[in-house]
């Protein structure tokens, strides 16, 4: 019978399967980059994947989780000051970028606990007083010595070439890592469950979501992905400076990205971390008018486009590259009564 | 024990309620039988709503306990309880709205109902077609009107696998037709196996489906039982009607 059923569930369309057979075939050739690229466009890539990771991690965390921080820097800057560390400690410096932001997932559990408690506007801020705290615990560690910083002296072992290589296959490793983590994640049930909570946190609850654990994955989730990005930043710019690594202008980055991109949809803080990369490829050299620029742009994107620029491609051209949603396909031509698609659903 | 060989599923002793230094809840002893379709029938601010949250969970009462099948839930969290089996609707719709209707049937069926892939997915596919939902399955909630938010509270709380439904005003607004297919689905599920409480306004709908009639007022139950006899009582004439019957 169910062979048969007039109703299914479809999750793929011709159009996705493509997007994500692009999407492989553009990763292979991502990755032979450092073999055709010059130094200066692997640098150049390296950070536009590292700006991926920030979009699509305060995405999942905001858009997908309703769960808006403004102090992202936190994780951004332990997972830079983790690697130092895990490097003075002897620990070898590339697997010491993740094993670093592994730590910072961690110790973000606990952190979530607290955290979660709070509602929306608190949330917010809560996250920001974290961050303001672990930036000021990270200053009192002799080895970073205050706001001087220290460096990440042992990526000198490695010729500059190889080190740049090695930062954008990490990068790169992470990205596509993360995007794929987050995928599934959101396509999953517990996608739909997190989905839910953000919709109506008490409807969930009743319908039988746990809220706090589905939550916390999402939360540390995000904070390991943060983490990644903060400790790959370090490998790209090898001096810690705690002032630069804790500063809000992170965040404001993530969600300027996910804002202009897309709250909320998958492909999104993709395209908008894309856009950012290129505005300030063009504009960062204009100094605070730059600044005052994004400022401007998100402000006329929250006003004339709430859902992004993949909001509104969705909305017009109901475009859906890599759709974590569920339609139910109904065979019109099969004969169908309500109580027949009933017990054809159910066999 | 005790509680289940009388075939009672959920039952609750002495339970209060206070808003602040409002009691909305005041000593209410309920008992549900399984298979058991309940009427619950009360004017305005009476505490109904309020006593169905605190049967699923979504308040904590200020005292007195809970049990279901002979164990003390009454410091369960909603999500647990409706796991257990008891799964309410909303008097106001707390719907999704940024998924599509199927996609709010099948967290409930994941969730509530533990089920998974196929299971999961026919579970969501059955309980939308009881409601008559079939063709807004893929409608975002937010495009939904008020009836058919009601609708899919209700195809919601099928899809998370209910022995016992708590269901808070869906009838308000309906024509009679659409009133008598609510109706009739409701008996379905009743003849089904499951327990039933169902708060309405509308008594002559509530009427062909409970068995058993409760009117609250002021926090209380004033009264309990057969459904004609509790529409004849005298303190629910005065209270409910308002004393202007007939
Ligand atoms: N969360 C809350 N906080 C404070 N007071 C509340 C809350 N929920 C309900 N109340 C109050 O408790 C009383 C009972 O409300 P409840 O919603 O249970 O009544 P009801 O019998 O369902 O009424 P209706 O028929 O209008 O739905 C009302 O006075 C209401 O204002
Ligand atoms: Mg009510």
């Amino acid at each position: 019978m169910s062979r048969q059923s007039p109703i299914r569930v479809v999750r793929w369309s011709g159009l996705s399967i493509g997007s994500v057979a692009v999407a492989v075939a553009l990763t292979i050739l991502l990755a032979a980059g450092p073999l055709f690229l010059g130094a200066n466009a692997i640098d150049k890539l390296t950070t536009l994947f590292i700006y991926v990771i920030l979009a699509v991690t305060w995405n999942a965390l905001a858009g997908y989780g309703g769960l808006v921080s403004i102090g992202q820097q936190a994780f951004f800057g332990l997972g830079a000051y983790g690697a130092v560390r895990l490097a003075d400690a002897g620990v070898s410096v590339y697997p010491a970028l993740v094993l670093a932001a592994v730590l910072v997932g961690l110790i973000a559990w606990p952190i979530s606990v607290f955290m979660l408690r709070l509602k929306a506007g608190e949330f917010a801020i809560g996250m920001w007083v974290v961050a303001a705290l672990a930036h000021l615990l990270v200053n009192l560690d002799n080895l970073v010595r205050g706001e001087t910083g220290t460096s990440l002296i042992a990526l000198n072992a490695y010729a500059a070439e190889t080190r740049h290589a090695l930062t954008y296959w990490t990068a790169l490793g992470a990205m596509v890592g993360l995007i794929g983590i987050l995928f599934a994640l959101l396509r999953s049930p517990l996608g739909a469950a997190i989905q839910a909570i953000r919709d109506n946190e008490d409807a969930a609850a009743s319908v039988g979501v746990r809220v706090m654990r589905t939550k916390q994955i999402i939360f540390v989730l995000a904070a390991f992905g943060v983490a990644l990005a903060g400790a790959l930043w370090l490998a790209t710019t090898i001096t810690f400076q705690p002032r630069t690594y804790f500063s809000v202008q992170w965040t404001a980055y993530m969600i300027f990205m996910v804002l202009v991109g897309g709250l909320g949809t998958f492909e999104g803080p993709i395209l908008g971390a894309i856009l950012f990369f290129a505005i300030e490829a063009w504009f960062g050299a204009t100094g605070v008018w730059y600044l005052v620029g994004l400022g401007a742009a998100a402000l006329l994107f929250a006003l004339f486009l709430p859902k992004g620029l993949w909001g509104w491609v969705d909305q017009r051209l109901g475009l859906r590259l890599l759709p974590v949603g569920r339609w139910l396909k109904i065979d019109e031509t099969a004969p169908m009564g309500t109580s027949k698609s009933t017990e054809s659903g159910s066999t | 024990m005790t509680a289940e060989s009388n075939g009672v599923v959920l039952s609750t002793s002495g339970i209060h309620k206070r808003f602040n230094a409002l009691v909305v809840l005041d000593a209410i002893d309920f008992s549900l039988r399984s298979h058991e379709a309940v009427g619950i029938v009360g004017p305005n601010g009476a505490g109904k709503t309020t006593l169905l949250s605190v049967l699923a969970g979504a308040h904590p009462p200020t005292s007195g306990t809970i049990h279901f099948r002979g164990a003390d839930v009454t410091g369960l969290p909603a999500s647990e309880r409706c796991r257990l089996g008891i799964v309410r609707t909303h008097q106001i719709p707390q719907p999704f709205s940024g998924m599509t209707v199927f996609e709010n049937v099948f967290v409930a069926a994941t969730n509530g109902g533990q089920l998974h892939r196929e299971a999961a997915h026919a579970r969501a596919i059955e309980a939308i077609s009881l409601c008559g939902m079939m063709r807004l399955a893929n409608r975002r909630a937010e495009t939904l009107g008020l009836l058919d938010r009601k609708r899919l509270e209700l195809a919601r709380a099928l899809g998370a696998n209910p022995s016992v439904l708590l269901l808070d005003e869906i009838g308000g607004g309906l024509t009679d037709g659409e009133a008598s297919e609510l109706v009739a689905t409701i008996r379905q599920l009743h003849a089904s196996g499951l327990a039933i409480v169902w708060i309405e306004h509308i008594v002559h709908i509530l009427l062909q489906v409970a068995e058993r009639l409760i009117c609250m007022d002021a926090g209380r139950i004033i009264a309990d039982g057969e459904p004609r006899a509790v529409m004849a009582d005298n303190a629910v004439i005065s209270a409910y009607l308002g004393g202007s019957v007939h």
